[in-house]
């Protein structure tokens, strides 16, 4: 059974329709791509599948669970599926670990010390076992988002969402949460990913999928579809993304 | 018509000891209404929003002085005669409970939406939210302003002085009306206010300072 399914979705925002019947599955252990121009309803599909958007119509299924708006329920599906977000959104007024130790502790309801162990686990994970007691502020960007990508590890998620997380970050800063994505995926870990780093997509994804004006334009196997896109809607977008690569 | 000299003062400087405590405890208790007025005002129930809203308006809309008349002489008309000490720090506690609740709504919304989605998808409920993630952050957010207001409210205890009851103000006015020195009585007790005021407002500026420099680093 997928790991997430998404059922012909529909939602606007007041009388803009932003997803128009969006429908996608994705197999445990898999790694999804959306991929597309801005406007196209990406991170919303992908903030639909953890509830933080709500769809009028449609179904979506995470981790077993069926997605439903009730505050319980939904507590219990986002126990089991993780989000990074493209501004990091550490607690500042925390440290790290305590960044990590927070969500395990009151969600899960685990010790204090299986937390601590949690903490340093995922943060050896990340590369960054040594900014265990540094505040968000002292970090880099990539590194707050290397520890916002801990922090979700730590409540051991079925699935993992990532909504492009490295635009916010400065070029030379990318590689280093890329990495530690790319290692997440080889790991077994289901992943769902809004990106624009379409090197990332077609290397590490399985499947991408290039959404336009709120569907599902076109799908496939990464390789495939960045080798022999069909429509010509996605040609122009790599075009463009290509040059763009290119003048950068 | 007796003189200036050390009695009168120390007459002075004991009012200005029911000035702070009266300050002190306006502030404790309509501190206490005030946090449950913000938390009502954010609300996700409307109603209950509206409750806090109207409360906030109308006291905001009425000058203290109204609030101490009617507690003081009000509610004596029904036969309940309040110690003027009771009457005066009451009124001054609602007019700061509706005050400090708008400070302190302000400073819960100013905290960034994405801390709640954040932690809204760590599984964490909306009391673990506030206690944990939002709460915090509002504090530190509201302590300049908070501070701020604390200087309003010294200044503001002056006008129950209406109502009898004997702090710093009335101090002065009863010592000046024995000695006929108002310059030197006043002059006193403007310095009396200044220096409980001024180390208050300093300290608002600094906490206003440390926080900016925070938020850029």
């Amino acid at each position: 059974m997928p790991a997430i399914i998404v059922d012909n979705v529909h939602k606007s925002f007041g009388q803009v329709e932003v997803l128009k019947g969006v429908s996608l599955s994705v197999e445990a252990g898999q790694v999804v791509a959306i991929i597309g121009r801005s406007g196209s309803g990406k991170s919303t599909l992908l903030r639909c599948v953890n509830g933080l958007e709500q769809c009028q119509s449609g179904k979506i299924e995470v981790a077993g669970h069926v997605l439903n708006y009730d505050p319980k329920r939904l507590r219990e599906l986002r126990k089991d599926v993780g989000i990074v977000f493209q501004s990091y959104n550490l607690f500042p007024h925390l440290t790290v670990e305590q960044n990590i130790m927070l969500a395990p502790r009151l969600a899960k309801g685990l010790s204090n010390e299986a937390t601590k162990k949690l903490a340093v686990e995922v943060l050896t994970q990340v590369g960054l076992v040594d900014k265990i007691d540094a505040y968000p502020d002292n970090l880099s960007g990539g590194q707050q988002q290397r520890v916002a990508i801990a922090r979700s590890l730590a409540m051991q998620p079925k699935v993992m969402l990532f909504d492009e997380v490295t635009s916010a970050l400065d070029p030379e800063l990318t590689g280093e949460v890329l990495v530690v994505m790319e290692n997440l995926a080889k790991a077994g870990m289901t992943m769902l990913l809004v990106t624009h780093e379409m090197n990332f997509a077609r290397t590490v994804a399985d499947t991408t999928v290039f959404m336009h004006q709120g569907t599902i334009w076109e799908s496939g196997p990464s390789a495939e579809l960045f080798a022999k896109p069909q429509t010509p809607e996605l040609k122009n977008f790599l075009g463009a993304s290509v040059h763009k690569n290119n003048g950068a | 018509m007796t003189t200036f000299g050390w009695p009168e003062f120390m007459f002075i400087m004991r009012s200005a000891g029911w000035t702070l405590l009266l300050t002190l405890v306006a502030f404790s208790i309509g501190g206490i209404i005030a946090a449950i007025l913000a938390i009502m005002r954010v609300s996700q129930n409307g109603i209950i929003r509206k409750i806090a809203g109207t409360y906030i308006l109308i006291i905001q809309s009425i000058p203290v002085l109204m609030v101490l008349f009617m507690s003081y002489y009000g509610l004596s008309l029904f036969g309940i005669q309040l110690p003027s000490f009771l009457a005066a720090s009451a009124s001054l506690a609602i007019y700061a409970s509706a005050y400090l609740a708008e400070i302190w709504r302000g400073s819960i919304e100013s905290v960034p939406y994405q801390q709640w989605e954040a932690s809204s998808s760590l599984a964490l409920s909306r009391p673990q939210q506030y206690r944990h993630i939002i709460l915090p952050q509002a504090v530190r957010i509201s302590l300049p302003p908070t501070v701020g207001f604390l200087v309003q409210l010294v200044k503001n205890t002056s006008i129950v002085s209406v109502v009898g009851f004997v702090e710093l103000s009335r101090a002065g006015t009863l010592v000046n009306n024995a000695t006929f020195k108002p310059f030197q009585v006043f002059t006193i007790v403007a310095l009396i206010y200044f220096m409980i005021c001024f180390p208050l407002s300093r300290y608002s500026r600094h906490l206003e300072k440390v926080m900016n420099a925070g938020h850029n680093r």
